[in-house]
This record gives structure tokens, sequence and C-alpha cells, in this order.
């Protein structure tokens, strides 16, 4: 394997083993995950904001409606599914990436982006549904905590889908060049945060919610 | 509506003050313009420095945001100390709805736009010339980061002439921050002015996270850099992990303003102190994203002008990532009187107190590196000595504060005022005089003039004295913080003796001014051809002054602690004379305009949001994605300096320097 690719080529890339002397500036592969991997810290942090904030508000309902009221489980349990398997598509395009298959990469990507597509199509109709039966952001610190945090995961996916999209371009344009390989890694590494963050939205937001 | 809020009725034009004041900044603006287009200086300044994603250009450039903005925060505070020094029993001449967005505008600014950029400019500059590397982890995102930083400021200011600034403090507490309350475009200034720049200051934080993590030269083990490294890698761990936070909480002061939301509302449901939380659970990081970058500039400056190792390198260490951890677990003290009971209250004032030991194992430390030194009395250690004095007084009172039965009598008072300026100008700001003294000559190849430079500070350091220790008093005899009149006659004396410490501050700052102007028209008798003309000890001193764009023609091999130093010791240096040494070819990244044009496309989206012109938000976001993508198709972002031209460059620089070989070697 080259430097350009996913998989790790030697068994200690961190140099975490002890007592080595530095071996100098780590290759632009490394650093460039590493300084998204921090991004993504710092993402999840803005978003253990809206969670604690979700927290702190579940039970102010203004006399509106409490989450068990309102959130339909069935129609959450398909947008996990959604969002797990575009993870697992994206993670097949990254295996086409790593062997140089422009054709599987492409689909798989295509695929991931329907999935994408799907999540974020059941997400806006459960907000417009909430909407249409008076439960609105501004209804309730409640439901104002619900829309923010949900709709934050929501237009990072979306985000998500437009960058999937320069992503499919540039392979096209440009196939797999290392500036781009390492571009790939970012975007997985995105893609696959996004699915965390849902898997805990998924547990606080509509388990519990649904339980308070 | 085309212009969404905005019309001619947004322009003060009944109100002379912030009118002339805008004049003056525009007319300031416009004349650099004419001389720099006129002079022909246009193409070099794009090319050089505005797409520059060199760290030390950038570096440059923050700082000097900085020190530009302390120009205006500074204006701020001396209306503020007039006001209240003339206002006994009367209005003074600024009507209330003016003082407060004064007071408000100059503690964002001053935290924002000053400290901030300070710090970060000196790591920028700085940090990859400790650690013996060619530049940052992302160049890019570094240009980016500054411009959005700049676009911050760049809207705050145009507050001044175009609509109003907040009249909500420094940090905007609901309810008075709510659309209710507040409902003109002064918060509304506040929060896009820190949204965008808040966002280039997390990229510059993972930046240099990155940088400090992942780009050592070889041999730089964690425990061989420089301290300023390890409070850099602090400081910035902290905005990584605290920036997020502010983002988060003015998004959702955004929300209700904007939307209707019921965050902090006091209706529905909306909770008030969830935002005292939130933005103290950033706001107290962010004493220390300031302060931790300063206390390392002290490391160095004490050290080398000790000419001793720093002492207790360790143990300063520790201290550092003590305080790095501990400094999340202390928000609370700035609303003890919120109400959290007992218990909360007393486990948050000892956290605090906490706090205050790793602070005092520094100062020691300090004052243990300079007992028995050959010490040299120049600006940068006097900054530091004076720091050390004042930073005990303030942290003092900081400890005293600590204390929730004290901190119920003095919370909200002009004591606490006192107190945070005493830690913020004797702490942060010292530090950014000293750093910026201490490397200017590496920045430049030339250093500031020392006489002017000592008396600048003498005035700073009495005049903070003079300015503050009555603050203290008054704020002892009850007199809260904001009030813009008063009728209590024994404050009068102690506020007229505030205004004039702010005089002699004023003093100081002419006196920094004339330095710089003094130095750069006599730089010939100042310049430094050595490279190093502190007899340094870290890594940045190893290289010519400037350096050039590569930093290091062969990148260093470090043995130990203090790597210059040693180098020097070992006579090293003589590797110069041994025959030339093998050039590579240097591979670097390309100029690029994405910053600048980022921050472009943000300051429409900033203006256009603040006005509620919602087609011009469409279009900036438009603009946004375009140079998202641009950058993105770039087939070239490197350039490859060839060996030749290094040696060239390397060659030019060692022959400086070996007619200077006596005084390299007198170390």
């Amino acid at each position: 394997m080259t430097d350009m690719s996913l998989a790790y080529p030697h068994g200690d890339p961190h140099h975490l083993g002890r007592g080595a002397v530095h071996e100098g500036p780590a290759p632009k592969r490394i650093v460039t995950g590493y300084g998204f991997w921090i991004f993504l810290l710092s993402d999840i942090v803005m978003f253990s904001c809206f969670f604690a904030a979700y927290a702190v508000l579940l039970g102010q309902t203004a006399g509106g409606p409490r989450g068990s009221e309102l959130f339909d489980l069935r129609s959450v349990a398909a947008e996990t599914a959604f969002l797990l398997l575009s993870s697992f598509t994206c993670g097949l395009a990254m295996i086409a990436a790593d062997v140089r298959d422009a054709r599987r990469f492409q689909a798989a990507m295509a695929v991931t982006c329907l999935f994408g597509l799907g999540f974020l199509a059941l997400e806006a109709r459960e907000f417009a549904d909430l909407v249409a039966r008076g439960a609105g952001p501004t209804r309730s610190a409640f439901l104002s905590a619900f829309f923010t945090l949900v709709g934050c995961h929501g237009a990072h996916v979306s985000a998500g889908i437009l960058w999937l999209l320069t992503m499919m371009a540039q392979v096209f344009a440009k196939g797999f060049r290392a500036d781009i390989m390492r571009r790939l890694l970012c975007f997985a590494l995105f893609w696959h945060a996004l699915d965390i963050i849902w898997v805990a939205i998924f547990s606080v937001v509509y388990l519990f919610g649904s339980a308070a | 509506m085309m212009f969404g809020k905005l019309s001619w009725a947004a322009i003060p034009i009944d109100q002379p003050i912030p009118l002339a004041a805008g004049a003056v900044v525009l007319v300031a603006i416009l004349s650099v313009l004419v001389w720099v287009v006129v002079r022909g200086h246009l193409t070099y300044l794009w090319k050089e420095w505005i797409t520059s994603v060199d760290h030390k250009r950038i570096g440059v450039m923050y700082t000097l945001l900085a020190m530009v903005m302390l120009l205006r925060g500074f204006s701020d505070a001396i209306m503020m100390r007039a006001q209240q020094a003339v206002a006994f029993h009367s209005q003074g001449y600024l009507p209330p709805e003016h003082y407060n967005q004064i007071f408000s505008a100059h503690g964002t600014i001053m935290i924002f736009f000053v400290a901030m950029p300070f710090v970060i400019g000196l790591m920028n500059l700085v940090v990859p010339l400790q650690l013996g590397v060619r530049d940052v982890a992302f160049p890019t995102l570094n240009s980016v980061g500054f411009w959005l930083t700049a676009t911050g400021a760049l809207l705050v200011n145009v507050s001044l002439v175009v609509g109003e600034f907040a009249r909500t403090g420094w940090l905007p507490y609901p309810p008075l921050s709510e659309l209710t309350y507040s409902p003109g475009v002064g918060v509304d200034y506040y929060l896009w002015s820190l949204e965008i720049s808040g966002v280039g200051t997390l990229v510059a934080g993972i930046n240099l996270v990155t940088t400090v993590l992942k780009l050592r030269a070889k041999g730089m083990n964690y425990l061989r850099m420089p301290m300023f490294c390890w409070t850099t890698l602090a400081s910035n761990l902290l905005i990584v992990a605290a920036f997020p936070i502010l983002t988060a909480t003015l998004a959702m002061l955004i929300l209700d303003r904007y939307f209707g939301f019921h965050f902090f509302t006091n209706e529905a449901g909306g909770n008030v102190m969830m935002f005292m939380n939130l933005i103290w659970a950033w706001g107290h990081p962010e004493v220390y994203i300031l302060v931790l970058p300063a206390f390392g500039i002290f490391s160095e400056v004490v050290a080398t002008f000790s000419s001793k190792p720093l002492f207790g390198y360790r143990s300063m260490v520790l201290a550092t990532m003590a305080i790095c951890i501990i400094s999340f677990m202390v928000w609370l003290h700035h609303f003890f009187t919120m109400g959290a009971g007992p218990n909360v209250n007393a486990i948050f004032g000892i956290a605090s107190m906490v706090i205050a030991v790793p602070t005092g194992v520094k100062i020691y430390n300090w004052l243990f590196t300079m007992y028995g030194g050959r010490i040299r009395f120049t600006t940068p250690m006097l900054w530091s000595i004076g720091f050390m004095v004042t930073f005990i007084l303030g942290g003092l009172t900081g400890v005293l504060v600590a204390v929730p039965p004290a901190d119920f009598l003095l919370h909200n008072s002009l004591f606490l005022v006192a107190h945070f300026h005493n830690v913020i100008i004797g702490g942060v700001l010292f530090g950014a005089f000293a750093g910026y003294t201490y490397w200017f000559p590496k920045a430049f190849g030339f250093r500031l003039h020392e006489g002017l430079g000592k008396a600048a500070f003498w005035c700073w350091l009495i005049g903070f004295y003079v300015a503050f220790v009555p603050l203290y008093a008054v704020g002892l005899l009850g007199m809260t913080r904001r009030m813009q009149h008063y009728d209590v006659a024994a404050w009068r004396p102690w506020l007229f003796a505030a205004g004039v410490g702010a005089v002699i501050i004023l003093i100081g700052i002419i006196f920094q001014i004339a330095q710089l102007f003094v130095s750069i028209r006599r730089r010939a008798e100042l310049r430094d051809r050595t490279g190093d003309p502190w007899d340094g000890r870290s890594l940045e001193w190893a290289t010519s002054s400037p350096p050039p764009v590569f930093n290091f023609a062969i990148p260093p091999d470090v043995t130990g602690e203090d790597a210059y130093w040693e180098m020097k010791a070992h006579a090293k240096q003589r590797d110069f004379d041994r025959g030339e040494p093998d050039y590579k070819d240097i591979e670097m990244p390309r100029n690029s305009p994405t910053g600048f044009v980022c921050a472009f496309f943000a300051t429409i989206m900033g203006f256009a949001l603040i006005w509620h012109i919602w087609w011009m938000v469409a279009a900036g976001a438009v603009g946004a994605f375009a140079t998202f993508v641009v950058f993105a198709w770039r087939d070239h972002d490197e350039y490859i300096i060839p060996a030749a031209e290094v040696a060239r460059i390397d060659r030019a620089n060692i022959e400086e320097r070996r007619g200077l070989a006596s005084f390299v070697g007198g170390a």
C-alpha cells in the first residue's frame, strides 16, 4: 500500500511507542486526518451544547405536546436504517477508492447520496408534520431544543451531501490524486461521525423523549 | 423590501460622536488605501500579504489587527472614564443609550479583536519556528482563519456608522438581549461578528493543535518543546473545546431573535440561566486561552534575559496542563449569585481557588529562573517583571472573589471590573507587549527602540495602577459596574483618579506608536544581522531575521531542551564553516486568495443577516460554496524552491552571520 491509501501502511502511525526519539514532521495524510479528527471533536462539542439544552428543556413544554405524543418511532427507525446503510455504502466507496476502482466508487457514492437524501426526506416530512400539528419550534422551549438539535444534524447531513457531490465530481474530473484521497478520508470521517451523533440523537431525543 | 431593515435612518446623523469617529476611521482607511495605490504597493500587498499563506506573514497581520483594534477599544475606555469622571449629579456628555453601546463595544473588541488576535498572531509567527518546521499544518486554512477574524472586526466597526452596536454588555445576557427588549440591530451585529470570527478562531485552534502535535522537527520530543509551544498547545486545545460552545450558545440566541424560538425567553419555558451556564462554559476557558500563551511568552523572555534555562521546566508543563483542565471546572463562579445552593457554590469556589496553585507554581518558577541569573533589563523583561507584580495582585483579588460569601457582596461591582482588568491587562496585554518587543526583530530584521519602549512600559504600569486601584476602592464602596451617572459624592475622587490613570495609559500608547515610527525610520542602526539579537535559546533564533519563506534551509535536528542554546554551546554553528550542507528542493504551499474571498462573502452574508436582506444572504452563501469548489479544483497548491535557490539564500545568511561569529560564539 502506498502513502495515498486509506489503510495504515505501518503499525505505529502516531509514534506512540515509548522512548523513541521524535522522527520529525508526520506525513501529510496523517496531518490532514489528524486535523480533521480535531475538527470533528469540536463539532461534537457543539452538538453536546444542543444536547445539554435539550436535556434542560425537555420538560418545558409550556402546556404544549410532549415527546411521547409527537414522536413516530417507526419513521425514526427508518431514518436510522437509511443513515446506517449510507455509512455502509460510504465504506464501500472508500474501499473502491483504495483499489482505484472509479466505477464502483461512483456507484457506491451515488447510493450513499440517495440514502442521505432519503434520510433528509423523512426528516423533512417529520418536521412538516409537527409544524402542521401546531408543534413547531416556537410552540415551547422543548420543541425549540428538539428542532435545533435534530435540525443541526440534518444541516450537517445536507452539507455532507453537497460535499459528497463535490467529491464525486473531483474524482470524475481528476482521478484518485493524493490530495483527493486525503479529502476522501476527511469526507468519510465526517459521514461516519454524523452516524455517531445520530445514534446519540436516537437515544437521547427520541427514546428518552418518548419516555418523558 | 429590497434592503430588509436597512434604510437611511440607520445612519446616526443626529449623533456627532459616532459620526465623527466613523469619519476619522474612514478617512484613515481611505488615506492608507490612496497611499498604497499611489505608491504602487497594491500588487505587492496583494501578492505578499493579503493572499499569503506564510504563517509569519499571517501572524504579523493578526498582530497588526490587534494593535489597530486596541486603539478603537482604548478610545471606548477613555470615553467611559471621562464620562464617569464628570457624571456626578449630571448626565455627563454621553447619553445612556450611547454609553451602553460603548461599554459593550469596549469589552467585545478588547477580548475578541485585541487580545485574541494578538496571542494568535504571536503563536502563528513563533510556534512553527520554535518547532523547527516550515509552516503550520494547514497554511491556507490559516489565512481563512485570519480573514474571518478580520471580518468580525470589520462588522463591529461598521456598526459605528450603520445602525448601532449592542447595549447589552460584552456578553449579551438574556432576556435583555432578546428581541422583546433589544429590538434593534445592535445585538445582531454582536452575534454575527462573533459567529464569523469564532469560526476563524476555531480554524486557528485546530491548525495550531495539529501543528504542535504532528509537525515537530526531528528530535523535538514533547519534553523538549519550548514552554511557549506547550502553552500554545494548551491554549489551542481550549479553543477547540470551548469555541464550539460559544458558537452553539450564540446560535441559540440567534434562533430566539430571528425565528421566535424559546431557548432563553421569559415565555414558553425558556431558561435564562442556561445562557449564563453555556456562555461561561466557554467564557472561563477563554480567560485561559488568552493568558496561557502570555505565560509562555514570559517563560521564554525570563529564561532568555536571565541567561538561564527555565527553572522547573517539567513542573511548568504540568502546571500548564493542569490549568488547561481545571479551567473547564470553574465556570459557575461567574454567577454564584444565581442561587445554585451552598454545596454547588462551595465546590466551584474551591475549584477556583485550586487553579491558583498551578499559577503560583509558575510564578515561583519565573522567580527562581531569575534567581542567580545574569539579568538584562530589556523592555520585554520589564514587561515580564511588571506582569509578575501586577498579576499576583490580580490573582489575589481573584481568590477573594472566588469565596462565595465575598462574591455575593462584590458581584457586578467595580471591584470585579478592577479584578479582571488586573489579570487581563497585567497578564495578557503585558505578555502580548513583551512578545511583540521580543519577537519583533525576528519578524522584521530590526529591533524596536529601547528607550521609547521603556517609557511606554512605565506609563502603562503606572497608568494601570492609577486607573484600577481606585476602581477596587470604589467597588468596595458599593459602586456597581456600567453606571452612566451617579449621585454618591464619595465615589467621585476615585473615579476622577481612574480617569487620570487612563490618560497616563494613553501617553504609554502614544510612546508605543512613536516607538514603531522611530524604529522603522532608524531601522538601519537597529538592524539585527545575527538572527539572534537577544542571545536566545530556542530554534526561532537559529534562522535569519526575517526568516526565509521556508524558515530553515536544513531541517534542524534537536538533541535536547533549549535546542538552539545547545547548538551554540556545542559550537554546532561551526557546521557553517565545515563546507556546504546538502541542500534539497523545498516544497512550499502556494499563496491563495481563498481566505480573502471567503471573508469577502462572509462579510456580505453577515451584513445581510444583520439587516435581514435575505437575497444577499443567499448570494453570499452561493459565493462561499463556489469559493470552496474553486479551491478544491486547484491542480497545483504547492511550488518547489530549487536546491540552488535555497543554497543561495542560505549562503547569504551564513555570510551575514560569519562576520559576527564572535558574537554568536560569545554565548
